[in-house]
């Protein structure tokens, strides 16, 4: 054997080069690993609309009904409580609901279809616990100036009976509005709106 | 067997495997400081508990389903197996009971642990990175603390899973996605069930133990350090080459170590066999009704060991439109722990040679955690809230703070050449200060 130089740029270009190359390959396999993290096509399918029927609910009562997991509240407000909403206008966060977190045509006032029937998603925007209905008025626990609305039990986040934010509490933003429409007067389809 | 064939077998082995030496390297030939105290109980200890968790651990996966489906009497099938466990299993509950009585006593002695190197700089200069390590295990411990408690799949399993995956959803741009990506699905659901028991069964017991060996390893390579924070590598036997002040592990500490275990188990038993839910602090009371996806429970609270960063979280309000400040104060509080050898420019290491600032900073800092840990297992109030803050700004001025008020804060004692003896009556004094402090801070949170 013959004494010979190293040639050590030669090596470092190797040694980097088949890093770069396996590195890449680490990449690639770890692809389906983190992909399989994601929702598997069932779970995206379990999201399929929901039929109500509404003709039952009294004013000012509430029920739970799910979609894709989530309560969803079907509230028939009392003309009372639709009259309050604007009351509570000055001390909200997005009075206007000009943050998107309803459909289109939900963007007005009481932040529904029909003005009295509230549908809306009941996860706190804050970090996904549900609200506590609350249309007692003016209770000890949540001040004289409440008008009815939601009380979020995890950490303290209010919201009015158009499912819309107060001030000074975690939550950001009002409650989501899931997209949802009429099929006749007393059946409603929530989860699609075309 | 005559002890020369033992010693054949035994150069047979370590002409193969370095048995012997590392026996001497770790245990027989490792010289630790002779002036250790109580606080130096809680390393071992901590071993103590994660063999307990591991053994018992695997023996609930015996029983245990991780199915989120409900079953023919319409009950989730991972909530029924563990009913099935506590009532139907042989032995089945006191194990369970040992595996949830272990997770709070993890933390028990970890929290301990950390404080014994608060107080004598442990984590200073040369042992930062047992300190990282140590930071990491804390790290992986909340991790599977936090994924073992969906396993249940109780109320509390449920909301506290879907609060805390809600955490990284307010990160912004990305986070709703990597919400979706944690959980598997839109919702907690049978796919994060899934999944976190995977990791709480393997994956993450597979690093901690990996970190385990890494702390110990980087101890044994620099050595312990001691109440008096004093080198004991600096004064050698120049015969021997053995620190003068040190005392080999097995014997010493070994059977001191054992005593405490003896201590311990005393304790651990008797919150088995009397207090396994200990009053909803180490089992909350919503979490014997089955998760429920539509109905949160009237109160959410973490389980005490969380209780102080989430009360951080809670007392930080969401501004800009987004509440990520309160994510990120929480993230904060526990990264910068592990920053604290760079935090820390005292010149000494122990509290006992240090000046009056750190001492007050360390007490305020102690009645700050303990007060958040108290608000964070309580509803909210206005009152509570603001607390909740104070004691926050606290808590992080005691990290941001530091490398001011550590700079040239001595005490009138110069650190002194060799270990001196404990003095006890000192320690039993602080522990009932400490004793003291919870219990008026418990009331007062109660009042407000």
């Amino acid at each position: 054997m013959t004494e010979k130089q190293v040639d050590t740029g030669r090596r470092r270009f190797l040694t980097v080069a088949t890093s770069a190359v396996g590195g890449v390959a680490v990449a690639g396999v770890a692809t389906p690993f983190l992909m399989s993290f994601f929702p598997s096509e069932r779970a995206k399918a379990a999201g399929a609309p929901v039929e109500v029927d509404i003709s039952k609910i009294e004013p000012g009562q509430k029920i739970n009904v799910e979609w894709r997991g989530k309560p969803v509240w079907l509230l028939n407000r009392t003309p009372e409580q639709v009259k309050n909403l604007p009351k509570n206008d000055d001390r909200l966060v997005d009075p206007k609901s000009e943050v998107d977190q309803q459909p289109k045509y939900c963007q007005n006032e009481t932040r529904s279809i029909k003005p009295e029937m509230l549908v809306a998603v009941g996860i706190c925007t804050h970090l996904g616990c549900s609200p506590t209905f609350r249309p007692d008025i003016a209770p000890a626990d949540l001040g004289p100036q409440w008008l009815g609305g939601f009380y979020c039990p995890c950490h303290g986040s209010k919201f009015d009976l158009a499912a819309r934010v107060f001030q000074g509490v975690p939550a950001p933003k009002n409650l989501e509005i899931p997209p949802h429409k009429y099929l006749s007067d007393s059946r409603l389809l929530i989860g699609e709106d075309k | 067997m005559s002890s020369s064939k033992g010693q054949t077998i035994l150069n047979w082995i370590d002409e193969r495997f370095p048995l012997t030496s590392t026996l001497k390297a770790h245990i027989t030939e490792y010289y630790a400081p002779k002036n250790f105290n109580f606080w130096y109980f809680f390393g071992s200890l901590a071993m103590l508990v994660l063999v307990i968790q591991i053994v018992t651990g695997i023996f609930l996966t015996m029983n245990y389903k991780p199915d989120g489906t409900l079953n023919g009497a319409g009950l989730p099938v991972a909530f029924a197996s563990v009913e099935y466990i506590m009532r139907d299993v042989a032995g089945g509950w006191i194990i369970r009971y040992m595996h949830s009585t272990g997770a709070s006593m993890f933390f028990v002695v970890v929290y301990l642990h950390m404080f014994r190197g608060l107080i004598y700089g442990s984590y200073k200069q040369p042992r930062e990175l047992i300190w990282v390590f140590g930071s990491l295990i804390f790290l992986c411990l909340m991790a599977e603390a936090f994924m073992g408690y969906l396993l249940p799949w109780g109320q509390m399993s449920f909301w506290g899973a879907q609060v805390i995956v809600n955490l990284f959803g307010s990160i912004p741009v990305i986070g709703p996605d990597l919400s979706v990506w944690i959980r598997g699905d839109f919702v907690v659901s049978d796919a994060t069930l899934n999944r976190f028991f995977a990791l709480h069964v393997i994956a993450v017991p597979l690093v901690l133990l990996a970190l385990v060996v890494a702390h110990l390893v980087a101890l044994h390579e620099v050595g312990s350090n001691n109440p008096d924070g004093v080198e004991i590598k600096k004064n050698k036997d120049p015969a021997t080459g053995i620190p003068l002040d040190g005392i080999p592990f097995h014997p010493y500490y070994t059977v001191k170590d054992i005593f405490g275990v003896a201590v311990f188990l005393v304790v651990f038993s008797a919150i088995v066999f009397f207090a396994p839910e200990m009053g909803g602090f180490f089992l909350e009371h919503p979490n014997f009704d089955p998760a429920d996806p539509l109905k949160t429970p009237p109160h959410i609270a973490p389980v005490w060991y969380f209780t102080p960063f989430y009360a951080i979280l809670r007392a930080i309000p969401s501004f800009l439109g987004t509440q990520v400040w309160g994510v990120l104060g929480m993230g904060a509080a526990v990264v910068l722990i592990a920053l604290l050898p760079w935090l820390d420019k005292s010149p000494v290491k122990s509290i006992r040679y240090r000046g009056p600032k750190f001492k007050i900073m360390l007490t305020l800092f102690i009645i700050s955690f303990i007060g958040l840990g108290i608000l964070g297992a309580l509803p909210p109030t206005a009152g509570r809230t603001l607390i909740s803050q104070i004691f926050s700004v606290i808590y992080f001025a005691f990290f941001f703070g530091m490398p001011f008020y550590t700079k040239n804060d001595v005490g009138s004692t110069p650190v002194p050449e060799r270990v001196t003896d404990t003095n006890s009556r000192r320690q039993i004094v602080f522990l009932i200060l400490v004793a003291v402090t919870v219990i008026g801070a418990t009331l007062f949170a109660k009042l407000v």
